[in-house]
């Protein structure tokens, strides 16, 4: 009685070997770290390895290894000290080509990797960093591809010379009217034929024909997810910038993005990068009308007033030639000829054509670039969010157009290199499709992560000590198994939390903690049946297996339903109360196969098969 | 070693009125303190901006209320947190101006009286991630109660998921009244750790019915009443075990966590203590008195069964 067939221990075993190696890589630690990999158009491979190890030698910095990891090169240290010297050393060599970035690698041995066993990841609750949650303004993407309709319909209805009255962008339509009906039939078959994703509708007014176009929901919902997308790309580009080793960059719901920059202490400087949207636009100089008129108050139709740099007022023509959003690419350099700074900019087929139609007729006049930085704030007016958007303008250079040019030109006449370098950056960050903002930021300081993990290491050690001593004494021998079989569903726990790769914080840490609290409750409830069988009369061979039998559906509706309670936690918990909801439910699972599946093996390998008169319980 | 004698026959159900009397009392002051004191909510659901941090010797509250004072942060929360040398700054969403920079100026101000400061966390939370949380939050509570309230009607009865929801708001809204009464930060891990708290209370409260089920079957003679008591004795000692290992690897939260993680500890200590409670009293009494019995509980006997004993 009470015997196991083989498989079952075979099954164990194999389950204990896994657990214990994917566990094993946690009691490692980390090495300080640099991770260096491209910005763009170089490579990392063996050139960049060597120019890295001889700017080390020459300062004399010892680093302890180097590996190639997928798209970047990375350096170990033996501490942080010469870790930073080192990021110095490094940044000033390699400069702007690559992105140096300051990291902590996991210090898993060979042996390990090869299983590819890695540690849990921290979250930044323990590693110390930053997470914003950047919400897209879709209001405003709407309303900006509205406003494109409104010149594509202009433009549309000049084409087929059909002769309007007006045409705005109103409440989120474009709105066109008319004098007569006859206008009034023909733009509308224009528009329906040239457009069929608006939605149109018309009304009269006085005696004016008013056609209404909205985009139609379909439509809407693509402008949504290319605002999310292109606002991802943008952020990841940026945060590039930044050098920041493991960002995470992910969609939250419909218009939210999570940005995670684990070991970034400057958050102001973060938020300054991240949070700016910058746009562009090319302008031509109003060069008929003066200045000084449009100061006085006689500013001419079609142009506006601008500032440069320093102050001074600029005359430029209303409509635009390009924006940033049609801008490819941006690259500083030097200008071979005049041996300044200068900015080559890439345009896409649409923005080369209107560019080139544009140089074409005003050789010998000047272009400016106007850069447009906007800021979204959420104010609180009389108790509700009201959303706010700032917008700064300024002529960030203006420039002599020398010939005919289309697809590929290049900006000169900027102040110094590291103007350029912004500009290029900015330029490159492309423009944004809709402006975001913060709405939520988690910063931890390192020296709080530290002290998270420590105390919340010390925690499981001692809730952990104190059950098992509590156990032991309880219930004896059969206490013991009860703690060594706990052990083992700590070390699985931790062994699927780290093949899961999830992220491990400090509720996740309080999870593990109520976990093993809550998983001797298993074998209490076993333990006290086998009692309960020996009280009537049982013999000790016979309690056991009615102990097990009759506790087990007993166990399994208990766990079952807080299994519901973690799986809604999961579902709707957000960031922390998510990594409290994994590491219960992951603690429920392997309680339930340690506390009844372990320790009967174990028990059964002690007592099963033999006369035995008295159990140790 | 054994917490009960063997043959332990406490009469449980005899204290029915007074435990009735007592929970009562208890939801009441939980209730009334709630309406009129309501929750101390921390920034996760009001919104706002909290930075903590850490100077290198014992911090001048006072010169640091003073200097955000000068600053345009009049009504800026400064406290110390944890040490002497820890300080926590809340800033309530304002009128006018409510950002992510907010933070930025806090510190910039600090650094200028005393550039040694370190700068340990800073959580912002905008007014419409706030209400969300907020939203979020009261809906995983009410989405957890009705699944287990299905779970349960499914694997036993009715009456049996009522009692043991009936225990379950019983031990939230208790939890909650004290937070309330006692002024305690209510944060995310709080919500969590009374989430868990459900979880647990319904871990007890399923382990007693599941023994009340078997007992019905088994036990030819006697009430319902007698029958839920004798459950309620046979599942005593493992009650009061479990509970007392969850109390302890609690005390090692709430003592060790630290700071972060001490609402949590001190939600799922108190969700502990009066889910135990809860699940003797409360849930069995429930089920007793909406008229639970032997016929309910017996299992579902085949159709074709009656009939092969009439034949011949």
């Amino acid at each position: 009685m009470n015997r196991y067939p083989l498989w079952k221990y075979l099954l164990i075993i194999v389950v204990l070997v896994v657990g214990a190696i994917y566990a094993l890589p946690n009691i490692y630690g980390d090495d300080p770290a640099l991770q260096i990999s491209a910005n763009r158009n170089v490579e990392v491979n063996e050139l960049l390895r060597d120019r890295v190890v001889t700017a080390l030698e020459q300062q004399q910095l010892a680093y302890m290894a180097y590996e190639f990891m997928p798209g970047s090169l990375l350096v170990r240290f033996a501490d942080t000290d010469v870790q930073l010297r080192a990021y110095d050393v490094l940044r000033q060599t390699l400069g702007d080509d690559y992105v140096v970035a300051l990291n902590l690698a996991p210090a898993t041995p060979d042996w390990l990797r090869q299983f590819n066993a890695s540690p849990m990841y921290l979250g930044l609750d323990l590693r110390g960093g930053v997470h914003f949650l950047m919400e897209i303004d879709m209001d405003a993407a709407i309303g900006q591809a509205i406003q494109r309709y409104v010149g594509d319909v202009r433009t549309e209805l000049r084409d087929k010379r059909i002769r309007y009255l007006t045409i705005n962008a109103v409440d989120g339509q474009v709105e066109v009217r008319f004098r007569d009906q006859e206008e009034f039939n023909k733009a509308l078959d224009a528009v329906r034929r040239e457009y069929n994703e608006l939605e149109l509708s018309q009304r009269e007014e006085n005696g004016t024909y008013i056609l209404n176009a909205s985009i139609n929901a379909a439509t809407q919902q693509e402008i949504r997810r290319f605002a999310v997308r292109q606002n991802i790309t943008t952020l990841r580009k940026r945060v590039n910038e930044l050098g920041v080793a493991e960002p995470v960059i992910q969609q939250q719901g419909d218009e939210r993005i999570v940005v995670q920059l684990p070991g970034v202490q400057d958050t102001a400087r973060a938020k300054d990068v991240i949070g700016a949207t910058a746009t562009l636009e090319y302008r031509m100089v109003d060069e008929e009308n003066s200045v000084r008129d449009a100061l006085a108050g006689r500013v001419p139709m079609g142009s506006r007033i601008y500032r440069e740099r320093n102050g001074e007022p600029i005359l430029l023509l209303n409509r635009v030639i390009v924006t940033g959003d049609q801008v490819v690419d941006a690259s500083a350099g030097i200008d071979q000829q005049s041996g300044g700074p200068m900015v080559s900019v890439t345009l896409d087929s649409q923005g080369a054509r209107i560019m080139g139609d544009n140089t074409r007729e005003n050789i010998g006049k000047r272009m400016a670039v106007v850069f447009i930085e906007t800021r979204t704030e959420t104010r609180m007016v009389d108790g509700e969010p009201m959303r706010e958007t700032r917008r700064s303008e300024e002529v960030i250079s203006v420039a002599v157009i020398r010939g005919h040019f289309s697809k590929r030109f290049q900006t000169t006449g900027l102040d110094s290199m590291a103007e350029a370098t912004n500009l290029a950056l900015l330029l490159r960050a492309g423009a944004l499709a809709a402006p975001m903002e913060i709405v939520e930021e988690r910063t931890i300081g390192p020296s709080l992560g530290a002290e998270n993990i420590e105390a919340g290491l010390r925690s499981v050690v001692i809730g952990f000590l104190l059950v098992l001593a509590f156990m032991a004494i309880w219930y004896r021998g059969f206490g013991l198994v009860a703690n060594f079989v706990l052990a083992i569903n700590l070390v699985i726990i931790v062994a699927v939390l780290s093949m899961l790769q999830a992220t491990l914080t400090l509720p996740g840490i309080a999870g593990i903690v109520l976990t093993v609290g809550m998983a001797v409750d298993a074998n209490v409830l076993i333990f006290e049946r086998i009692r309960e069988e020996l009280r009537v009369g049982n013999t000790p061979q016979a309690a056991i297996k009615e102990g097990y039998s009759k506790a087990f559906s007993t166990i399994a509706d208990a766990n079952i339903t807080t299994l519901i309670a973690a799986v809604i936690l999961f579902i709707f918990g957000t960031g922390p109360i998510k990594g409290f909801a994994i590491t219960l439910a992951i603690g429920i699972a392997t309680s339930m196969f340690t506390a009844i599946m372990v320790s009967r093996a174990i028990i059964n390998l002690i007592v099963g098969g033999r006369r035995v008169t008295k159990l140790s319980i | 070693m054994q917490l009960f004698k063997e043959d332990t026959n406490i009469n449980f159900l005899a204290m029915r009125k007074p435990a009735l009397l007592l929970s009562a009392l208890l939801i009441i002051v939980a209730i009334f303190s709630l309406a009129t004191r309501g929750l101390n909510l921390g920034i996760d659901f009001t919104g706002g901006t909290l930075i903590e941090v850490g100077y290198q010797k014992s911090a001048e509250i006072n010169e640091i209320r003073g200097v955000l004072e000068q600053n345009g942060f009049a009504e800026a929360v400064v406290q110390n947190f944890g040490t002497s040398r820890d300080v926590l700054i809340r800033i309530a969403p304002r009128d006018g101006e409510n950002s992510a920079a907010v933070s930025n100026r806090v510190l910039e101000i600090l650094r200028g009286q005393d550039p040694q400061v370190d700068l340990r966390r800073v959580e912002f939370v905008g007014p419409q991630v706030g209400e969300e949380l907020t939203n979020d939050g009261g809906l995983a509570m009410i989405y957890a109660l009705i699944c287990i309230l299905i779970y349960v009607a499914l694997r036993f009865e009715y009456r049996f998921a009522i009692g043991s929801v009936a225990a379950l708001i019983h031990d939230v809204i208790i939890v909650l009244g004290v937070f309330s009464v006692l002024q305690l930060n209510f944060d995310l891990t709080v919500l969590a750790a009374i989430l868990a708290v459900i979880g647990y209370s319904l871990n007890d409260t399923i382990v007693v019915f599941d023994r009340i089920r078997e007992n019905f079957r088994k036990i030819r003679k006697g009430s319902p009443a007698e029958v839920v008591n004798i459950s309620l004795n046979h599942t005593l000692s493992r009650t009061m075990i479990t509970s007392l290992t969850t109390l302890l690897v609690l005390i090692a939260l709430f003592y060790f966590g630290g700071e972060l993680i001490h609402g949590f500890a001190t939600a799922l200590l108190l969700g502990v203590l009066i889910g135990t409670y809860s699940s003797i009293y409360v849930a069995s009494a429930a089920a007793l008195a909406l008229g639970i019995s032997k016929e309910d509980l017996m299992p579902v006997e085949k159709e074709g069964a009656d009939q092969t004993d009439q034949m011949p």
